[in-house]
């Protein structure tokens, strides 16, 4: 079997004049440069042009400076990941020309800065376009503003240069900087103007008419999973929160704590992570859906007050944005290897719900269905998102939020005297203070174990009984979830399993493989605890199911999730394809890894 | 304190309908007496049952909400006060109090309390200090003093205690004082203010641990030939005497009690009116409420979402 190919549809850049359905336009620069505003307005611009897109982008950790990429990909067709080549490369400077040269295909544009870039003269194996950047914004704009609106000269290129809609593209630059001031948006839309004026001199007479999607009626939505997630608790009725900075979970927080008060609600920061989750445990104890989050080192101290959620029948929406560890690990780098930190992180056996989006609409979606299981059974519910979701933008039509708002109910009703907050059979009955008890007794919520009243009791036999409660009622949300879905043929060779932001680019690599006349089907698991039930009938009609995670291999050849599955399915079968090092999966690299575990 | 206006039948608030289960502490704990202040203080100012919130980590005085029947939550070591201040924070109707040790308090969770000082949020926090870990049977304190035996410092302890009033004024809290398990009328009267005080409020209780530093306290007991000394404060009279008393606004004087010596003086350290937490974050939220107007959740999230198309 051979599944190696590595040649995606792509930009035509070799004919002129041609129209393209397809582009991958990588920009390298340093992280002050404004990169990422580049790449911004052509999200957006494509959101509002039916054309899809994604975006990939790193940002060196440091407060300024430091060398920056933003990558997008356009395409009037479906967009499932950021592009393993790239078709045209805008190198700022000569360290961004040397590092990300390798970045283009054969026969790919790199258009360089000829004001700080000295290119390669023995490099055939791509088209060279000196364009002086630096000096032609100087010259447009004057007077002190050096070379900043570079960035703004470079996308007047990429307008001109992809005949994109330069009416729509100036509408947004001036809603982005009129906020700024006149001046500020009188220099832009010169660096624009002589950016889209510019004869590229060894491009001249050629465009790339990258062409709209079909007919889109309204415009999509574009931004970014970390956004779309504290969109999404806001929409499911999370109105209290708390929690401390760390990259990249940050910008979620920020969100909150702007937004939750327009809606009554309060985002606290707090001295520490243990403090963050133990605020928004006591927000949840005060009757609220409440929530905290963080990354790696902080959902690590954050454990064990989560046991005590589990324990004491708090509902909380907990939220790990992973990054690449152990420790401090790689804070600006994308990993999935919290999977069994999530399910079994705290000490003693504390279960609790585990979810994860596949993509930056699914985040906003997610995030309201945590709302709803965490409710649903009282305990702490993970949405595990990660480092590549965060930060990256895509485009997606806007939810039906009349639909799918929750509103928040603070219930302080009083509780008769037959109220007990945790029968042996039955749901979780928690009564917020401020609730009168018509019995005269009032319940202690606590982290001992307890009997049914929450009363202190660790006998043998209470202590399997609770213990078995708070296990059913977690495995017993699996039976109503949706019905898994297989991409492809729900029988033959191979099966791709992923979870979370691997999603589009295993489904990539399912369509590629499938385009080659393989048996290629895929799957990505959004319910991770508990597993959906219908998995092991769908495992068994597949010859090989391939486990695919951005994590390590571990001690016995297996990832985190491909060694859960072995252990629930006892299926030989299962293999795992992993990595760490700190990039997404690009679709040959699928392709060629799978290739050499199934042939 | 919220008058309870509601047409409800004014049921009174007695000691008895406080009591819940009986103490696990041992015979002679200084925390009984403190649990009885609390009861009888709560009786005294009627705060309706449902609405007092009893909030607790671990250590021996941290079982506090068990043996009051009211709503309560017995957390983890060392964060009953982040979680009080969640509670507080979202949930302005409610009477929040947090009980705890010296080592639940001054070392685990040392941090949260400056920081619960300085964010001035709006709950009533009671230290039941008896200079050593009794829970787990003898282990130096944050407040053991120098040179006292344990089983984790066998030849005395070395380390510098904390100060816990210096450490509270200098945290920001803004009403701070410090009383003695065996002197009821006076914890009580400490109780009431620090419940009326608007803020996050302290109150220091020496309460002895009789099994494992027995006799702790003497120094400051009466019965047991030490002295009780009272603080005095200022009347604001104009007397010459009242030139000597004590201004509790002025934390360079609450500095200069801090520092006495051993068993130093008793009362309010120091008080301050400065906007709480709860207030400014209120203050915020109904600047962005007036602003948003009418809009419901649907409408505010389509204004997110058109701005990013």
């Amino acid at each position: 079997m051979s599944a190696t190919t590595t040649s995606a549809p792509k930009a035509n850049a070799d004919d002129s004049n041609g129209d393209i359905t397809d582009a991958v336009i990588r920009f390298a620069g340093n992280s002050q440069d404004g990169i990422q505003t580049i790449g911004g307005f052509l999200a957006k611009l494509a959101g509002r042009s039916a054309r899809e897109v994604m975006t990939y982008m790193t940002i060196p950790s440091t407060i300024s400076g430091g060398a920056s990429i933003f990558q997008v990909h356009l395409a009037s067709g479906e967009v499932l990941s950021s592009g393993d080549e790239a078709d045209f490369l805008f190198a700022f400077y000569q360290h961004s020309y040397d590092a990300h040269l390798s970045s283009l295909r054969d026969g790919g544009i790199c258009i360089y800065d000829s004001d700080h870039v000295t290119p390669d003269p023995e490099d055939k194996r791509v088209r060279h376009v000196g364009v002086p950047i630096t000096s032609t914004t100087v010259e447009a704009l004057g007077g002190t503003a050096k070379d900043r609106g570079k960035n703004i000269l470079v996308l007047g290129l990429v307008t001109a240069l992809f005949q994109l809609d330069r009416a729509k593209l100036v509408s947004l630059i001036e809603g982005q900087f009129k906020r700024k001031g006149e001046d500020v948006l009188r220099n832009a839309m010169v660096a624009f103007d002589a950016g889209y004026a510019y004869q590229i001199g060894d491009l001249h007479g050629e465009s790339f008419n990258l062409q709209a999607g079909a007919a889109g009626d309204t415009d999509h939505v574009t931004t970014d999973g970390n956004t779309a997630l504290a969109l999404g608790l806001v929409a499911g009725g999370v109105r209290f929160g708390a929690a401390y900075p760390i990259t990249p979970w940050t910008t979620i927080m920020e969100h909150l704590r702007s937004e939750l008060p327009k809606h009554g609600g309060l985002f606290v920061q707090t001295e520490d992570e243990l403090a963050a989750v133990t605020m928004a445990l006591g927000m949840s104890y005060a009757g609220h859906l409440s929530m905290t989050g963080s990354s790696g080192p902080g959902i690590s101290l954050k454990m064990e007050a989560l046991g005590y959620g589990t324990m004491a029948e708090l509902p909380l929406i907990v939220v790990n944005v992973q990054r690449g560890g152990p420790s401090t690990g790689l804070p600006t780098s994308v990993e999935q290897s919290d999977l069994m930190q999530a399910i079994y992180g705290s000490h003693g056996d504390a279960p609790r719900v585990v979810l994860a989006p596949i993509n930056v609409e699914d985040c906003f979606h997610v995030a309201i269905e945590a709302c709803k299981l965490a409710k649903k059974c009282s305990a702490p519910v993970f949405i595990l998102t990660d480092q590549a979701l965060a930060t990256r933008i895509e485009a997606f039509p806007e939810p039906d939020l009349e639909q799918v708002v929750i509103a928040p109910k603070l219930d302080t009703e009083t509780r008769d005297e037959t109220f007990v907050p945790y029968p042996l059979e039955g749901e979780t009955r928690h009564a917020p203070p401020g609730t009168k008890m018509a019995g005269g007794k009032y319940p202690v919520v606590t982290g001992l174990e307890h009997d049914a009243w929450g009363h202190p009791n660790g006998s043998p036999e209470m202590h399997q009984k609770m213990m078995d409660r708070r296990r059913q009622k977690i495995s017993k949300l699996a039976d109503d979830y949706p019905v898994s879905e297989v991409f492809g043929d729900d029988s033959g060779d191979v099966l791709l399993v992923g979870w979370g932001s691997t999603w589009g680019p295993i489904r990539e690599a399912t369509i590629r493989a499938q385009g080659e006349g393989l048996s290629y089907s895929s799957m990505s698991i959004r319910h991770l605890n508990p597993l959906p039930n219908d998995l092991g009938d769908i495992f068994a009609k597949f010859k090989h199911v391939v486990v695919i995670e951005m994590n390590d291999e571990g001690l016995y050849g297996f990832g985190q999730l491909a060694t859960l599955l072995r252990a629930r399915y006892a299926n030989p079968s299962i293999v795992s394809v992993t990595k760490t090092d700190g990039l997404t999966f690009k679709i040959k690299e699928i392709l060629q890894r799978v290739d050499a575990l199934v042939c | 304190m919220d008058s309870a206006s509601t047409t409800a039948e004014p049921e009174k608030l007695t000691k008895k309908a406080l009591t819940a289960d009986h103490p696990t502490w041992c015979p002679g704990c200084g925390d009984f007496a403190v649990l009885a202040s609390f009861y009888k203080t709560l009786e005294k100012l009627q705060i309706p049952q449902e609405k007092i919130v009893t909030i607790a980590g671990i250590g021996c005085s941290s079982r506090f909400p068990y043996f009051v029947n009211s709503h309560g939550l017995h957390f983890i070591h060392g964060r009953a006060l982040p979680l009080a201040s969640g509670v507080s924070l979202s949930r302005p109707d409610l009477h929040v109090f947090a009980f705890g040790g010296d080592g639940d308090g001054y070392s685990i969770g040392g941090n949260h309390l400056d920081h619960a000082a300085r964010k001035n949020v709006n709950l009533t926090y009671v230290i039941m200090d008896n200079f050593v870990y009794g829970l787990t049977k003898k282990q130096t304190s944050p407040t053991s003093p120098l040179g006292f035996k344990t089983k984790t410092d066998p030849t005395g302890a070395i380390d510098q205690p904390v100060n816990p009033m210096k450490k509270l004024v200098y945290g920001g809290a803004t009403f701070v004082a410090r009383t003695h398990a065996t002197q009821v009328k006076h914890m009580m009267a400490m109780f009431e203010r620090a419940i009326k005080h608007e803020g996050f409020s302290v109150v220091e209780v020496l309460s002895e641990c009789v099994i494992f530093f027995p006799g702790a306290f003497d120094e400051g007991n009466p019965r047991k030939g030490g002295e009780f000394t009272l603080i005095e404060e200022k009347k604001w009279d104009g007397t010459p005497e009242d030139e000597d008393r004590h201004d509790v606004s002025d934390n360079s004087a609450a500095f200069a009690l801090a520092n006495e010596e051993w068993p130093g003086r008793f009362g309010v350290y120091y008080e301050t009116d400065r906007p709480t937490k709860n207030k400014l974050e209120q203050r915020w939220i109904d600047d962005m409420q007036s602003k948003v107007g009418d809009a419901s959740t649907a409408d505010l999230l389509k204004q997110r979402f058109s701005a990013m198309k």
